[in-house]
């Protein structure tokens, strides 16, 4: 009987306090709470640990859903129960700000934190070679134009694509579709490259976007969830492999991984940096200015983002593989967020 | 049994009549016979010895993989350094206001210190890159100490800092020198002062349990367990509390008290599929019902613990009901002839001698939520977290999450502290099963 009791009692306990906490944690949150992108998370993370070091507020918390998913998430609602900032590695889609609206997240902020290079891979030991974008969407479309037709993509080796490329097996392991890298990916190469044939510019607007922007599912392209370093793994066993991700995992990597010269053009830092390389896309994070007022430190937290120590040429995110934006965006980006703190 | 019936009857088929008793064990196909079963009896043998050679093969793999990458997690490079506390830099004012002291430069200090250390470098780019010797966190450990003591300020003193994560690889060798410089994150000159500072007995890599003691950081270096620890007890604490009793008490009735029907049948059955059911379901489960119906924290050991509790219920039940089976209906019997009533013949008598098979179930269950990451991805557990959780509201991050979180960072300092890491929650495993089993053998009685 005692222990029942006792064992009653406690289970009381649990549930008193899982109430408890659910109205305290409606009423007020002290500590910044981020969701968003997994390709911006290791640069938000970095901030968010300086950020509470400096020991004026408490380090926030930082989630990595994939930017879709920040963007479900963030836009839920407004209030201390809801995240106050969602990373992106695309900018938010219209669709995403109507359903923002619809519960009333209606006033968000976009901040540009840097530029970001996706990079086309393979194992370090294996002899580079160059691609173009048109022989990537080649390589990787579901459908392409073979003499004048749109066809199943009939292409099993990179040889097919083009003379000069080497007799291997087409093997990509890319992002899969959650992933912000992923639509940047068909913006910057598929869609680019698809333009590039008549075929498909003749075709009427629906099938055209479905020829420019689906990749074949035959297994050549293979669909990596959340893990960069998978990719990486992998490179490094297989000799013919060829992986999709962002730059920094080959500038972390430069034993086991090289990066391909696409369009001439190598993926270095500065080709990056100075928008040569054709591949890079800006990195983003959203802020719900409601809650700037609402939750300390969401003011400071974006300004020590954009500080010079941080986002500025040799700042810390610099040295973690962010390509920081020219001097005058960044000050452009720094004026826009003053609003926040009014 | 079956089979020896069959081979009996295959005996007084094969063997012709004629033949006496005795005799028939001595002919040639009895003696093949013979063999033959000997062979098949010694084939199973070889199998069941290949079977568990492959798992231990398997398993000896594993743990000596994990172990030979993250044994030097438990290592770390120090650099040490005479550090002028300089007045003019931390304060220059010389009001000793909390608020000069805090926001002070204190990478300054540490530049100074490794230009002092090496008078030949002069060019800017130089002396960038040999501040990249230091771990990025030494500004703020040297921050924390001038705020827990202002008198350092106008003192040198000789300092240890932690070595930058770069260093630290190439210090144990996962940094191959022998590779051509465009291919390391460590450049030619940067190696020559860490041989330089290693030469002079400034730097050395030295045995440190900051894997398990520091919070988690995004600097290979600098990272520890410390709050996946603390969050991952929180959890279970939780999930302990509601899962134990209300798992018990299931169990009791269903076993004892419950009539045996229709009803009491499609309960039981449904308990054993929802052992079977995946993780993921009880984190959606618990996004549905916690955060979006009740509006509960998200990050919280309290959720993260009531979904695990969810997870586990099921397999403490199915526990307890064995445990409370194995007990003879003597003891039920004799207690009910003396004159117990049948709540006291549970709480006096089945229940403690079940308590040790139960116990054992209840931590296994345990040992299964300790690793579980799949349900506490919905409501957002798998973070990153740096402060340590000081209550089960708080956000906080666990054990198996944060293996997994650093095994997807792109440093190379990222691989053996993950392996480092693997091995900090099997040791915790090990001794949670390793409890179960003390506690078996404590208890348990035999009939």
């Amino acid at each position: 009987m005692k222990t029942k009791s006792i064992a009653m009692g406690v289970v009381v306990a649990v549930v008193g306090a899982a109430v408890s906490a659910g109205a305290a944690n409606a009423q007020s949150r002290d500590q910044i709470r981020i969701v968003g992108s997994s390709t911006v998370f290791p640069f938000s993370t970095v901030v968010a640990e300086n950020f509470g070091k400096l020991g004026k507020f408490k380090t926030p918390v930082v989630e990595s859903t994939g930017t879709g998913g920040g963007f479900k998430i963030f836009c839920s609602g407004v209030g201390p129960q809801y995240p106050d900032i969602s990373n992106a590695s695309r900018a938010v889609k219209d669709s995403e700000r109507e359903s923002c609206a619809k519960n009333g997240v209606t006033d968000i902020t976009e901040v540009t934190i840097g530029y970001d290079g996706i990079s086309v891979a393979v194992n370090a030991k294996t002899k580079a070679f160059k691609l173009t974008i048109p022989q990537l969407f080649l390589a990787l479309a579901a459908e392409v134009p073979v003499g004048g037709k749109i066809v199943k993509n009939p292409n099993t080796k990179w040889s097919d694509v083009a003379p000069g490329l080497p007799k291997t097996d087409i093997e990509v392991y890319g992002p899969s579709p959650v992933h912000g890298t992923r639509d940047a990916f068909n913006e910057l190469v598929m869609d680019v490259a698809c333009v590039t044939f008549p075929e498909i510019k003749a075709l009427p607007g629906d099938q055209k976007k479905k020829v420019c922007n689906t990749i074949r599912d035959d297994g050549a392209w293979i669909d990596v969830a959340e893990d960069y370093a998978l990719i990486v793994g992998k490179l490094n066993a297989s000799p013919e492999a060829v992986g999709v991700f962002t730059f920094f995992y080959i500038d972390q990597n430069k034993d086991k991984i090289q990066g391909l010269t696409i369009g001439e053009v190598k993926p270095t830092f500065d080709n990056i940096a100075s928008g040569k390389y054709p591949l890079a896309r800006p990195l983003f994070f959203y802020v719900k200015n409601a809650h700037a007022k609402l939750i300390p430190g969401i003011t400071e937290y974006v300004k020590e983002f954009l500080s010079d120590k941080a986002a500025g040429p040799d700042g810390y995110l610099v040295a973690k593989g962010l390509i920081p934006l020219p001097a005058d965006m960044l000050k452009a980006q720094r004026a826009q967020t003053m609003a926040l703190a009014k | 049994m079956t089979d020896i019936v069959a081979h009996s009857e295959t005996i007084e088929q094969a063997v012709p009549q004629a033949l006496s008793p005795s005799s028939r064990y001595k002919t040639e196909e009895f003696a093949a016979r013979v063999r033959r079963r000997h062979k098949s009896e010694s084939r199973f043998r070889w199998l069941g010895i290949g079977a568990i050679s492959i798992a231990a093969v398997v398993l000896v793999t594993l743990i000596s993989t994990v172990v030979l990458n993250g044994y030097t997690g438990f290592f770390q490079t120090r650099i040490e350094l005479a550090i002028t506390f300089d007045p003019e830099v931390i304060d220059p004012s010389g009001t000793r206001s909390a608020d000069d002291i805090s926001g002070a430069d204190y990478l300054k200090l540490i530049r100074d210190a490794l230009a002092a250390a090496f008078p030949e470098i002069t060019s800017r780019e130089d002396r960038r890159a040999v501040v990249d010797l230091v771990s990025s966190g030494a500004p703020f450990q040297l921050r924390q100490m001038v705020m827990a003591d202002p008198n350092l300020i106008g003192t040198t003193k000789t300092i240890t800092l932690l070595a930058s994560d770069n260093v630290d690889q190439l210090m144990k060798g996962h940094i191959a020198r022998s590779l051509p410089e465009i291919q390391r994150n460590v450049s030619d000159r940067q190696i020559g002062w860490v041989d330089a500072l290693a030469g002079r007995g400034q730097l050395g890599t030295f045995f440190s349990l900051d894997v398990v003691t520091q919070n988690n950081s995004r600097q290979p270096e600098l990272a520890g367990m410390r709050g996946a620890i603390i969050g991952s007890f929180l959890t279970l604490l939780i999930t302990m509390v509601l899962a134990v009793p209300v798992g018990v008490a299931a169990a009791v009735y269903l076993e004892e008290f419950a009539p045996k029907n229709r009803w009491t049948d499609l309960i039981e059955v449904n308990i054993n599929n929802l052992a079977a059911v995946p993780s993921i379901v009880f984190g959606l489960l618990g996004l549905a019902m916690f955060l979006n119906f009740f509006g509960l924290p998200r990050s919280a050991p309290l959720v993260g613990g009531m979904v695990l509790a969810l997870m586990t219920l099921p397999i403490v039940i199915i526990a307890s009901r064995a445990a409370l089976k194995a007990v003879p209906p003597s003891i039920r019997e004799a207690a009910l002839g003396i004159g117990a009533s049948p709540l006291q013949v549970v709480t006096h008598h089945v229940l403690p001698l079940a308590m040790p098979g139960i116990l054992t179930g209840t931590i296994i269950g345990m040992g299964h939520a300790l690793g579980e990451t799949a349900p506490l991805l919905m409501i957002g557990m798998v973070a990153f977290v740096a402060d340590t959780p000081t209550s089960v509201s708080d956000p906080a991050s666990v054990l198996p999450v944060q293996i997994y979180m650093w095994a997807e960072s792109a440093e190379r300092g990222w691989v053996e502290r993950t392996a480092a890491a693997i091995m900090i929650l099997l040791t915790f495993l090990i001794l949670m099963n390793g409890l179960a089993v003390y506690l078996r053998r404590k208890f348990e009685r035999r009939w």
